[in-house]
């Protein structure tokens, strides 16, 4: 456990020291989003349909922009290693670093959804939804996201090969969550949606930084 | 047999173009892709052999 | 017992090499043997289906395909677990060898739904349950070869590709979970390809000889496609060595009467 906090203040630490990542994952997020309404009209009722979906498809993708970082800087300064050396196991780390990801990519992403979904006319418990789906599905992004980086560590061309891995595994959280926000718009019940998406954030943050850390042991190999 | 005549089992009652192109598409895969393997092991047999033949050729000029 | 020693003796490369060249011509055979069989139930002696006319002739290559695109991938994966478990040579390049032919099937399964699709829903494409896990699982299969490929160690590769299969395989029936919930809710297509209406014993097993035709093309293509990379791998082993010196490389019966 004090593994994980260790490992957890490390990365933001790191991560806060470069604050002009964070702040370019978040610029992306805010580009992407706007650039639909320019691509298919200013239509309100159009953007509001589109609006899940398109502000869903956008944090995912934001995510995914400080993957190849999880772990490149670590690998290359030799850190890694010695955290794999280390007595406590190797999916602590990754979990640890997960985590670190998550809150500097997942969190921000959140709190900043419901202000890009103003620009899409979305009613405000709706917004709501937004930002507690992209809360509770972005962790899984990032579990599913650190078996990606770790497989494609330090190989060429890694960061588009790491999306064309990583996107397909991603589809059901944004089914999910799309779905959560749909449903919330058109006057349903998003819990349905919210549970899933809950079971498969559990299931990613349980599960994935152990294949994540069997994927770092081959690369280190 | 089913068909009357062989224009018939073209025509496909209408569906030509979509039975046909289904299955003309696949034969062309399957008959591509076991042609490529095929293909792709000789290649790789005769550069080893070349490549070891050179190899072999090396060795015996470096014992002279 | 005999049949383990067997297994452990074939899952060396210098032996797997000469049997596999064995086996490939009879796989070929047998192919060729069930293709013509259900292509003539197929096209020749099934009557038409009353709903769907002579389109549904489609599905004989359609559902043959869909189940080796399915299949390949759970069989890569096999091949994958056994890989990492016994850290066995040839288990990296059977999944090798696999992806391609997964490829061709799930395109194949693609195209020919499309093909169903076009007078059947009036569009080439469809968000249709089965026709989205089918492009993701193409999807999958592209990102294994694309990583595969991009790992120059071929025992990194192997087992990296081997984690990603495995991490697939786990994760496929939760992407056709959620593939088939967000059709449903979305109200798609609901008239299925290859259940479209209660079948006729006579079409049940033209379907099924394609599919075994089909079965048996991917055994025989995949020995061959393995068969190159075992040798591209192991050409600094004295076998490969004295194999393509003996001047029949390609006739592995003549290799195993010179022993």
């Amino acid at each position: 456990m004090n593994v994980i906090l260790h490992i957890i203040a490390r990365d933001l630490r790191l991560a806060l020291r470069r604050p002009a990542d964070l702040a370019s994952v978040l610029f992306f997020f805010i580009i992407v989003a706007s650039l639909f309404p320019l691509g298919v009209g200013p239509e309100t009722d159009l953007l509001r349909r589109l609006a899940p979906g398109v502000l869903w498809v956008g944090a995912l993708l934001a995510t995914m922009l400080s993957l190849p970082r999880m772990f490149a800087d670590d690998f290359y300064d030799g850190a890694l290693e010695q955290l794999a050396l280390a007595p406590y196991p190797l999916g602590f780390v990754v979990l640890g670093k997960t985590l670190a990801h998550w809150l500097v990519s997942g969190l921000p992403l959140a709190i900043l959804a419901p202000l890009l979904g103003l620009q899409f006319d979305l009613p405000g418990d709706t917004l709501l939804i937004l930002a507690g789906s992209i809360l509770l599905g972005t962790p899984a992004l990032s579990g599913i996201g650190a078996i990606g980086a770790a497989l494609t560590l330090g190989l060429r061309g890694g960061g588009v090969l790491l999306s064309l891995l990583v996107l397909p595994l991603y589809i059901p959280v944004l089914i999910f969550g799309a779905g959560a926000v749909d449903a919330s718009m058109s006057g349903i019940s998003p819990n349905a949606h919210l549970f899933l998406l809950a079971a498969l954030t559990v299931g990613g943050v349980a599960f994935a930084p152990w294949a994540a850390a069997a994927a770092l042991k081959i690369a280190l190999e | 047999m089913y068909w009357n005549s062989f224009s018939d089992f073209l025509h496909m009652g209408g569906y030509g173009l979509y039975v046909w192109g289904s299955f003309g598409m696949t034969a062309l895969l399957m008959v591509a892709e076991p042609w490529l393997a095929a293909r792709q092991h000789r290649r790789i047999v005769t550069r080893l052999a070349r490549q070891l033949r050179a190899e072999a050729k090396t060795e015996t000029g470096a014992s002279r | 017992m005999t049949m383990k020693i067997n297994w452990y003796k074939f899952s060396a490369p210098s032996a797997f090499y000469p049997l596999a060249g064995k086996l490939i011509p009879w796989f070929w055979a047998l192919a060729a043997l069930f293709g013509v069989v259900g292509l003539w139930l197929g096209l020749l002696v099934a009557p038409t289906d009353f709903q769907q006319g002579e389109g549904y002739r489609i599905i004989f290559v359609h559902v043959g395909a869909s189940w080796m695109s399915m299949f390949i991938y759970v069989v890569m994966a096999f091949w994958a677990a056994i890989g990492l478990a016994f850290n066995t040579r040839l288990s990296g390049m059977m999944a090798a060898a696999l992806a391609p032919t997964g490829v061709l099937f799930t395109f194949v399964s693609l195209w020919t739904g499309a093909f169903w699709g076009k007078p059947m829903w009036g569009a080439w494409w469809v968000w249709d349950a089965r026709m989205t896990s089918e492009l993701i699982l193409l999807f999958l299969y592209i990102g294994f070869i694309a990583l595969t490929r991009a790992i120059d160690d071929p025992r990194r590769a192997d087992k990296a590709g081997a984690l990603l299969a495995l991490v697939g395989v786990v994760n496929i029936p939760i992407i056709y979970f959620s593939v088939k919930w967000w059709n449903t809710l979305h109200q798609g297509a609901s008239v299925s390809l290859s259940k479209g209406s209660s079948m006729a014993a006579i079409m049940l097993w033209g379907m099924l000889f394609c599919a075994l035709a089909m079965w048996m093309y991917t055994i025989a293509v995949v020995l061959t496609r393995a068969r190159g990379i075992i040798l591209e791998r192991e050409r600094h082993t004295e076998w490969v060595k004295t194999l393509l010196t003996q001047n029949a490389p390609i006739a592995p019966i003549a290799q195993a009467k010179a022993k």
